[in-house]
């Protein structure tokens, strides 16, 4: 028995042996500013946590080209955390370990609500390319928290924003796909219009996605005399439900979200898709920097970039450019540089405001005209 | 009271869209004992030979109720052609076997039909053009009533009458009832079994792909999904008719559709199925064979 445990000790005294010099060779390189990178690098959701990677390298390399920050040179610390919460404190007590001064993570919410509290603790900033459970920066408990994506309920707001100000609605319907994201979001836009107290609720129900037909529930919206419908779901279930609402001859607004804002649903609805309001991300695909770093990641790696590369590159730039003008990488400073100041990214000129959400990040709403999605200015 | 008629018409138009499918499950039923799970994809076939019918026959530039006609009859075609298949491959050979095999073996067909148009057609949902043509109605009754909700109630009133002259009248549903109350004794008098159950085979596949055509033409989308959700509901409908019995999936199929209607309404959409299992479950306990279905007799 002894014997073979050291038969299987004598490998991994050979792999540490290999090891060591990488770690001493980190410990050595003291001066630099250390970026971590956390996220799913590896697994199901690797989609997701691996464009982060590549925004952060192509900021970093042109940053360190022109001399870096404060004069130091930018290192890249890449922990993958597997979208996991329980590895994800993992990974994070290891970035700290490593004396890392800022974080661009970690991507999924799960994972980053875990991992924050170990960045608090230490003092350190995190900002999420992708993060956007609203209860992360909204309930106040990380301080150290940032993203430059909008938070989930931004959505509703948008819709509820709308429905009352430019479609003058006084009475909404609100209808869901009783699924995690339709409900999430009607519940939102209930509350939103309530505490407006502008509108009222006439109408608040579930639907059963992928039933043969809807025509009670469109007969009970008709009955509710509402002005407007507000749809938390998909579109399959939409476009059924506009091309009975329109068959009924009713003139109902029909207002949802970037569930319902896809080609498909134009394609399934056709006509009745006409004068449809669906609220998505800004389209950004015409700002000269988001052209630039598309490009140069075509460049780099022969492919279109994936999810979340231009919010993570506005992350990275906000990031080192917040401990440039901060002059060091205290967290304070570094928070009242990214509260204050507005920095150029893909996604538009952007600041935070004190709970951490990116201003002028976020969603437009959108109308089909002529069978295409126009974003309404 | 508008209120009222809206959704009673509603509930009538989805009860007979589960009657016309629940007729083929309960056909079968009454014929084999058999719970062909197959069925609803069956009626989702009906819908998607329509659509392409359909569509092939619009880039001819044909429009109105003729193009209705057409692919309705081919779709009937076509399916009545998947059932009679689905019946040789799947069922036949275990004639014989313990009652769970063939049960296994629709559940896999369904399956099987279910992946196969969804490599063969896509994934994706599809518009189907409304077929029925729309008939403005007098003001006064537009909001209540519309063409498409008045054909697909016609149509199935129509095709129950027919059934039920067919089954009572010619030889073949006289051979049908023959077989259903005992096969063997059938079998020793002359009647070809088989052939029987192959004709009621072919005969509920026809009446689904009826009812695929109508719901797809009302509702307007169809995917390769539409037909397990479908046959859940008309299952659901058979057994609370009475499975075996074919007025009870007339009456079960109403009761249904006005039960999720009315449910919706008056109390909550959230809770639609809740309702209608919860109306299923206090039926069965009282009677446990359904509204019409017959105590059947143990065969030894």
């Amino acid at each position: 028995m002894k014997k073979r445990l050291f038969v299987f000790s004598l490998p991994v005294l050979f792999l540490s042996l290999f090891l060591t010099p990488i770690f001493s060779g980190n410990a050595l390189a003291q001066d630099t500013i250390k970026l971590g990178i956390a996220g799913p690098h590896s697994g199901d959701l690797a989609s997701y946590g691996i464009p982060s990677i590549k925004a952060a390298e192509l900021v970093v390399k042109e940053i360190n080209a022109k001399g870096g920050v404060l004069g130091k040179q930018v290192e890249l610390l890449v922990e993958d955390d597997v979208c996991k919460p329980e590895l994800a404190t993992n990974t994070a007590t290891k970035l700290v370990s490593k004396g890392v001064h800022v974080v661009l993570g970690h991507v999924c919410s799960g994972a980053t609500k875990a991992a924050l509290g170990i960045y608090k603790d230490a003092k350190v900033i995190a900002m999420s390319p992708s993060a956007t459970n609203p209860a992360l920066t909204q309930a106040g408990e990380f301080p150290n928290f940032y993203r430059t994506i909008a938070a989930d309920d931004e959505q509703a707001k948008l819709e509820v924003h709308f429905a009352i100000n430019k479609l003058k609605a006084k009475n909404i319907a609100v209808i869901h796909d009783k699924g995690d994201y339709g409900k999430g979001l009607a519940e939102y836009a209930k509350k939103f219009v309530e505490e407006g107290k502008q509108a009222n609720v006439v109408l608040f129900e579930g639907i059963t996605p992928g039933a043969v037909d809807y025509s009670a529930i469109v007969q009970k919206i008709k009955q509710s005399k509402a002005d407007t419908v507000i749809y938390g779901g998909y579109h399959p279930e939409a476009s059924s439900i506009i091309m009975l609402m329109r068959k009924k001859k009713m003139k109902t607004n029909f207002v949802s979200a970037d569930g319902v804002k896809d080609d498909t649903f134009i394609k399934v609805a056709g006509k009745s898709a006409e004068g449809v309001y669906a609220t998505g991300p800004k389209d950004v695909s015409k700002n000269p920097m988001a052209i630039t770093y598309n490009e140069a990641h075509k460049k780099a790696h022969g492919a279109d970039p994936g999810a979340f590369f231009l919010n993570a590159v506005a992350a990275t730039q906000a990031l080192l450019n917040a401990i440039q003008k901060a002059g060091s990488t205290d967290a304070a400073a570094v928070a009242k540089v990214l509260q204050g100041q507005d920095v150029d990214t893909p996604l538009g000129k952007i600041k935070f405001d004190k709970k951490g959400d990116a201003i002028g990040v976020g969603f437009s709403v959108y109308q089909v005209k002529k069978g295409v999605f126009v974003e309404l200015k | 009271m508008d209120y009222f008629l809206e959704l009673f018409v509603g509930g009538l138009t989805r009860g007979s869209i589960y009657a016309l499918i629940a007729l083929g499950y309960t056909m079968v039923y009454g014929i084999i004992q058999l719970i062909n799970f197959a069925h609803g994809e069956i009626y989702m076939i009906g819908a998607f030979t329509a659509l392409i019918v359909s569509s092939v026959l619009a880039m001819y530039g044909m429009e109105g109720i003729s193009v209705l006609i057409i692919s309705t009859v081919l779709a009937v075609m076509y399916s009545a052609a998947y059932g009679f298949t689905v019946e040789k491959i799947a069922y036949k050979p275990l004639r014989q076997a313990p009652r769970l095999s063939p049960l296994i073996s629709a559940i896999g067909m369904s399956i099987f039909l279910q992946n196969y148009v969804l490599l063969a057609q896509t994934s994706d949902f599809l518009p189907f053009p409304s077929l029925i043509p729309e008939i403005d109605l007098p003001e006064r009754y537009q909001h209540i009533i519309g063409s498409s909700e008045l054909v697909i109630v016609s149509v199935t009133a129509l095709v129950m009458i027919g059934l039920t002259i067919f089954i009572k009248f010619t030889k073949i549903g006289k051979a049908m009832r023959a077989t259903a109350q005992d096969r063997s004794m059938a079998m020793l008098l002359g009647v070809n079994v088989n052939r029987v159950i192959s004709n009621t085979f072919i005969l509920g596949s026809a009446l689904a792909a009826i009812g695929g055509v109508l719901i797809a033409s009302h509702v307007g989308r169809i995917n390769f999904y539409i037909g397990f959700i479908a046959g859940i509901k008309a299952f659901t409908t058979a057994v609370l008719g009475g499975i075996g019995s074919i007025p009870g999936a007339v009456l079960g199929g109403l009761v249904l559709g006005w039960t999720e209607s009315f449910a919706t309404g008056y109390i909550s959409s959230d809770y639609e199925d809740v309702f209608s299992f919860v109306l299923l479950v206090v039926i069965l306990i009282f009677k446990p064979t359904g509204l019409l279905g017959k105590t059947l007799v143990q065969k030894v």
